[in-house]
């Protein structure tokens, strides 16, 4: 009873409101990649890596503003699911917690959030390779 | 004296000598600011953690009380406290502070009537002489203990709610202005499978319902016999949801009687989604508001309801649903 | 510009996804951004991600599986370079960058900022 009484969801609203969000995002990317290629020299292969540390550090920076979290609230997965989110667990599990210290509070609850996706994205790239390295070097695929 | 099957009336019954509420700056936005005795608008009290805020609030909250009573820690025998926080450390600190002998409650946001309702017992009999019952919540400090920093962008869903900042304490006695306790109905734990911990006034309803149903039935009466009954925070998504319990049960509820003090703190704010909720939420509405309203005699007769989820951040982890509780109080002003 | 729109295109819809997750499927933040990354790195061990990435650029580099697919290209690499320790050797080669970011501008927030609530 308490799923058909509760207020409903905007589901398709969330849903675009997300696409919309999280396109834009990676808009933005695309367009910083391109000034690193361009203006600073980086090759094409080369320029994730900056662009994701600026994204990151507008991430940390809007996190500690105050002001990240009411434009998730909107966004949902259009802020979470690009690396602003990642940047952004980690930014405020930090922020949070320094009232307990910076070794005990912020060290050791920075990764609060973020933790699973470094644990299961590095167990899952290791699977993964194993099983490639395994079938390319039978002669498979 | 025990009343039915889990009830307590009283030979005399207890008084209220005096009430304080305090709350954050949200509270003071919202449409029941002028009932709080003060509005702090700064969320952190001047503390440097978010944990000691709340603590500020409760010792507040008591002194105010004990100052509007004319009675300093000395004259207070007992004091009951409970709040969200592990450990309840908002309400044990806050004791050692107050140095009255302390009894710690864990129940979660129904921590207010369970504690007025054991006050209420340890008055009766000449157990003490005046009793101190009291509750915190701080809207920070719970989102950074059950849910995620606050700073953290998850999308919240329309049935969460919002954690009240704020703190409200009673000092029952032999004789005062009043309103009188006439009865307090003892809740059970029901869990009826809801797990989503950001849906917590569908989990709750189930035993306000339940317990609000044993109230009738030890008593003898049915809802006519209050002029408003309220529960603690369902918020609005769990209102419906209880409404629909009483229909079901034939429990017949008059619309304008019954209200939810999670409804009533913030009104209708998208900010709060559901509602508020929090310890502080049923405390604040209740010892600021509902009893102005006795006082200047809108209301004669009402049963204050406090519900409360019993979770913990692990227990949601290890895939258990949420078991919830509630306290019933009567109140009447004669 | 037309890889802005693809970016555009392509970015929306993983983050769609996601939404779809948390909203229909009732996950966590936590296990959708998980599960996300195991798919990019399986994806990429399909094959599937590289293609993605040339014609959606960002599209593809921003979301959160692209760092799977990240980790899976780092221990590859690694491996074909130095025999099969390059799979511990080399995984955090390429998202040492967006890890170390994270850590460094995290903790920087935290000397500076305070929680609003």
């Amino acid at each position: 009873m308490a799923k058909a009484l509760e207020p409903k969801r905007s589901v398709a609203k969330n849903v675009l409101t997300a696409f919309i969000v999280g396109g834009l995002i990676c808009m933005l990317g695309q367009i910083l990649q391109s000034i690193f290629i361009d203006y600073f020299g980086f090759e094409e292969s080369q320029a994730g890596s900056p662009t994701a540390a600026v994204l990151i550090i507008i991430s940390a920076l809007l996190t500690g503003l105050g002001i990240y979290d009411h434009i998730a609230q909107r966004a949902g997965a259009g802020t979470a699911v690009p690396i602003t989110g990642f940047a952004n667990s980690i930014a405020s599990a930090a922020i949070e917690h320094r009232s307990e210290g910076y070794v005990l509070g912020v060290g050791a609850n920075m990764f609060k959030v973020a933790g699973s996706v470094i644990v299961f994205g590095v167990f899952s790239a290791f699977v993964v390779a194993i099983i490639k390295i395994l079938i390319v070097g039978v002669g498979g695929l | 004296m025990l009343k039915g099957r889990q009830s307590w009336q009283f030979d005399t019954n207890p008084v209220i000598v005096s009430a304080a509420t305090v709350g954050g700056p949200f509270e003071g936005k919202g449409p029941l600011a002028e009932d709080f005795d003060v509005i702090f608008d700064d969320i952190w009290l001047g503390q440097d953690s978010f944990e000691k805020a709340e603590q500020k609030l409760l010792e507040n909250a008591c002194n105010i009380a004990m100052d509007k009573a004319g009675l300093k820690p000395e004259d207070i025998t007992f004091f009951l406290s409970g709040d969200l926080m592990n450990q309840i450390i908002s309400s044990s600190f806050t004791a050692r502070r107050l140095g009255i002998p302390y009894m710690g409650l864990f129940g979660a946001c129904s921590s207010s009537m369970e504690g007025l309702a054991l006050a209420c017992k340890l008055l009766d009999n000449s157990g003490a002489r005046y009793v101190l019952a009291a509750t915190s919540s701080h809207n920070a400090a719970s989102e950074k203990q059950y849910r995620y920093p606050t700073e953290y962008g998850a999308q919240k869903p329309p049935t969460a709610q919002w954690t009240v900042t704020g703190a409200g304490a009673v000092i029952i006695g032999k004789d005062g202005p009043g309103p009188v306790i006439t009865g307090t109905t003892i809740g059970r734990v029901v869990d009826m499978g809801v797990s989503d911990p950001f849906n917590m006034g569908a989990a709750m309803a189930p035993a306000a319902v339940d317990t609000i149903e044993n109230h009738f039935n030890d008593f003898g009466i049915d809802s006519d016999y209050y002029d408003l009954i309220a529960t603690g925070d369902l918020g609005f998504t769990g209102y419906t949801i209880a409404k629909e319990l009483f229909k079901k049960k034939g429990i017949k509820i008059a619309e304008n009687v019954y209200t939810d003090c999670g409804i009533l703190i913030y009104g209708q704010n998208p900010v709060v989604f559901s509602g508020g909720s929090g310890c502080g939420c049923s405390a604040t509405v209740t010892y600021g508001h509902l009893l102005n309203r006795m006082k200047k005699g809108e209301i004669r007769r009402m049963l204050i309801v406090a519900t409360g989820a019993l979770l913990s951040p692990m227990s949601y982890q290890q895939k258990e649903t949420i078991p919830c509780i509630a306290h019933a109080v009567s109140f009447e002003m004669s | 510009m037309e890889k802005l729109i693809w970016a555009f295109l392509v970015g929306g819809s993983i983050c769609a996804i996601g939404q779809v997750m948390m909203d229909v499927f009732r996950m966590t933040p936590a296990h959708t951004m998980t599960t996300l990354v195991v798919a990019g790195a399986v994806l990429g061990g399909l094959g599937l991600y590289e293609p993605l990435i040339e014609f959606a650029g960002a599209g593809a580099t921003i979301p959160i599986s692209s760092f799977g697919n990240s980790l899976l290209k780092g221990a590859l690499s690694e491996a074909k370079r130095n025999g099969i320790i390059g799979v511990l050797t080399g995984i955090f080669e390429i998202t040492s960058a967006g890890i170390s970011a994270a850590i460094i501008f995290g903790f920087i927030a935290s000397l500076i900022f305070k929680p609003k609530g």
